[in-house]
């Protein structure tokens, strides 16, 4: 073999092993959702099955954390916008020897762990409410109103590194521009500025969104009353789980896959638009393919990708694996009748050998076997044997 | 031409901080003049221009326009547009939303300002081109387009910061032309920024010489070309050959200097500093190379000058000769291609010969750095 091939096989096992790392637990998660088995679990595989979704979708907890989590999510993405983009853009005005110490306090929220951030947000907004009186003790210590507060002096800061990065592109020779062809500082503002920012302030939104919907350590000491989503996962965690949470991740990984897709699918189209437009690649013409398809391998999947989900959903609606599921209890009953019968020949051997009064030299091969291997295998003894038999 | 606006600037001081940008500038605009300031980079031209158009206040003085005083009036407030160097042409709106900005900010309809950017597209000869986002076009383009979005705002003056020097020659020369029919047409009051000497020279009514924030000559092209105030401006503007010295003898506007290696030279005193010079001081005077000729060699002429032949350049319309003075003085003489063969007289001696009415002298200074 050639060095070349070495090197090229090398790298491939690199990827497959970087990706299986990136990737697997996902794919792994995703499987799950789809195993009948009662706890998360690929192997044994039982049964294929949708009903972890139903379980998902009947769970009161699940969907009102959901629905917390979206209305916290989007007031943070509200309240970190306006103070990272005021943060931004005061950054830029602001004395050039006072820029750094200035910067320096602006991002100290994204060191500082988020532990800290929540428990000082009750602290703080608990004695600001006292010093108001208790007509604002509901508003204080509402969950929604800590939990945004909360996120969001951590989140603004992420938001200002975009806006901060954005900004440095823009020539303040345009706002002059505007300012002298008669527009108001307001109207320079509105008509130059914001437009020019609003690639930045689409991507701190999303970052901003996801960021407050993942949150846990600030949200678990601010959530009062209003448990989001991964407060009510945790909390399912502590109490055992079962596949409806597989089935959360399958949906949100779809989700994002999707999201993925779509923007991938538009950045090309657009992308070949303007090539089209500027005559460097004509526009194919003919083919089986519509328009927004045509040299855009990542809207083609998207489509596919649709197709499989429908076609999925569909299929729940009708199919129903209780025939597979009878089978496989049947199969358990079985298997744990024969083992009842072993145990119980066990028993009646070993009392066999009790009332012949000396050690038990005669017994069967099998028997002692069985009787040794646990005790001196485990340090536990048999008592997780027994568990992982009768999964 | 229409009544332009006058704009005075009275003894107007900008400061940053220690650093003094523009010292006691003293200037008057005529209404529907073309107006240049000229220096080299970082003189103070561009501040000028920004504090008459109202983004910073002068520390000290007052600017005027209109006979109207402008302090406290916001940019946006001020009868005046800006072309910004860069030109500032908004990158994320189109053709027509650019230049009818002013109107936009108005409160003008969508349908007036579709026709006003028609007419100005027509004017600058886009026509059709409105639909257009400002990365699409080319510099020259977007040069006119950015002229359009200030006349949009119908300005009682226009200010131009340089708005030449990012295009190539021929499209520059094309602009100057350009610029001074577009002036002429509207007729109010330009003010232009270069530090292009063949731009202030072309199309001003009258131009501004300045120097680290001094203001060394206010004058038509003409005079500035011919009688240089200070040595800045002699040797900022075109080119000159300068001859330090102390003065000999002084005869009403006629001096002789003695110069440190070129012998005894007869020059006129430039108007500014006649009856200001005697005998002894430290001199400098200025010949244009276009202004020798070959003469016969005369010790005694007090306008011969004698050189060696270094080198020559030719430059299409001249010949450039190099020539080496006594104790290696050099010397620049330009010589018209009148399309004959010419001999290259390298190496040879020459008689250097001039017209004193041509030569200036005036006190010693600073020289324009090359």
């Amino acid at each position: 073999m050639s060095p070349k091939v070495i090197s090229r096989l090398a790298l491939g096992a690199y990827l497959l092993i970087f990706f299986g790392y990136l990737l697997g637990p996902l794919v792994v998660m995703s499987l799950t959702a789809f195993n009948s088995s009662g706890f998360p679990s690929v192997s044994p595989w039982a049964c294929f099955t949708f009903e972890w979704f139903d379980v998902l979708f009947k769970d009161q907890r699940i969907l009102n954390g959901i629905k917390n989590s979206i209305i916290i999510g989007i007031g943070t993405v509200i309240v970190s916008i306006a103070i990272g983009l005021s943060a931004a853009l005061v950054l830029t005005q602001v004395w050039p020897k006072l820029r750094t110490t200035y910067y320096t306090i602006i991002i100290a929220p994204i060191l500082i762990p988020g532990v800290v951030l929540g428990i000082s947000t009750i602290v703080f907004w608990d004695r600001v409410s006292r010093l108001l009186g208790p007509s604002t003790d509901a508003l204080f210590h509402n969950g929604i109103f800590l939990t945004i507060l909360g996120q969001s002096t951590f989140i603004a800061s992420y938001a200002m590194l975009i806006f901060v990065a954005r900004l440095a592109r823009f020539d303040p020779g345009l706002t002059e521009a505007a300012l002298d062809l008669g527009a108001t500082h307001t109207q320079a503002f509105r008509k130059i500025l914001l437009p020019f920012m609003r690639p930045a302030i689409a991507s701190a939104a999303v970052l901003a969104f996801l960021a407050s919907f993942e949150n846990y350590n600030t949200t678990t000491f601010t959530f009062g009353n209003y448990p989001t989503l991964t407060i009510e996962l945790a909390q399912k965690v502590r109490y055992g789980i079962n596949p409806s949470i597989s089935s959360l991740a399958f949906i949100i990984v779809v989700l994002t896959v999707f999201g993925a897709l779509a923007f991938e699918a538009y950045r090309r189209n657009t992308g070949n638009k303007e090539r089209a437009k500027e005559g460097k690649a004509a526009p194919k013409s003919g083919g089986i393919l519509p328009g927004f398809l045509r040299g855009n391998p990542a809207a083609v999947v998207l489509v596919l990708l649709c197709f499989t989900v429908i076609t999925a959903v569909g299929t729940a609606q009708s199919y129903s694996p209780e025939q597979c599921k009878m089978d496989v209890r049947a199969a358990k009953q079985l298997e744990i009748d024969l083992r009842i019968e072993a145990l119980e020949e066990k028993r009646r051997l070993r009392e066999l050998g009790k009332t012949h009064e000396g050690p038990d030299i005669f017994g069967t091969p099998e028997v002692e076997s069985e009787d040794k291997a646990p005790s001196s295998s485990g340090a536990f003894g048999d008592v997780f044997k027994d568990l992982e038999q009768g999964d | 031409m229409g009544a332009g606006v006058t704009v005075n600037l009275e003894n107007v001081w900008i400061k940053f901080g220690d650093f003094v940008a523009v010292r006691e500038a003293n200037v008057n605009i005529k209404g529907g003049d073309f107006f240049s300031f000229l220096g080299p980079s970082g003189c103070g031209k561009t501040t000028i221009l920004r504090a008459v158009s109202g983004f910073l206040d002068p520390s000290e003085g007052r600017v005027l326009i209109g006979g109207k005083d402008m302090a406290g009036i916001g940019p946006n407030k001020r009868p005046t547009a800006l072309i910004f160097q860069n030109l500032a042409l908004f990158p994320l709106m189109k053709i027509w939303e650019n230049i009818t900005f002013s109107m936009e900010v108005a409160g003008a309809s969508a349908g007036d300002r579709r026709k006003r950017a028609d007419e100005l597209l027509d004017m600058i000869a886009l026509s059709g081109q409105g639909d257009k986002f400002p990365s699409e076009l080319s510099g020259g383009q977007k040069q006119r387009v950015a002229i359009a979005r200030a006349l949009c705002a119908e300005p009682d003056v226009l200010l131009l910061d340089e708005p030449l020097s990012a295009l190539d020659l021929k499209l520059r020369q094309h602009m100057r032309t350009e610029l001074r029919e577009i002036q002429q047409r509207v007729g109010i009051s330009f003010i232009y920024i270069t530090h292009d000497q063949g731009e202030a020279l072309t199309m001003s009514d009258s131009v501004a010489v300045m120097r680290a924030g001094i203001i060394d000559q206010i004058a038509g092209g003409h005079e500035i070309y011919d009688h240089p105030a200070t040595p800045f401006v002699a040797s900022f503007v075109g080119e000159n050959n300068v001859f330090r010295g102390k003065l000999q003898s002084v005869n009403g506007n006629e001096a002789v200097i003695r110069t440190n290696r070129s012998g005894d030279l007869l020059a006129q005193i430039t108007p500014t500093a006649v009856g200001k010079m005697k005998a002894g001081d430290d001199a400098m005077m200025f010949v244009r190379p276009e202004a020798l000729a070959l003469g016969e060699a005369s010790p005694d002429s007090k306008t011969t000058i004698s050189a060696n032949v270094l080198n020559e350049e030719f430059e299409g319309n001249s010949y450039s000769v190099f020539l080496e003075g006594d104790g290696g003085k050099q010397i620049k003489m330009s010589l018209p291609n009148l399309g004959q063969d010419r001999e290259s007289s390298k190496g040879s001696s020459l008689a250097l010969h001039y017209d004193a009415s041509t030569a200036v002298v005036m006190p010693a200074g600073e020289l324009a750095s090359e």
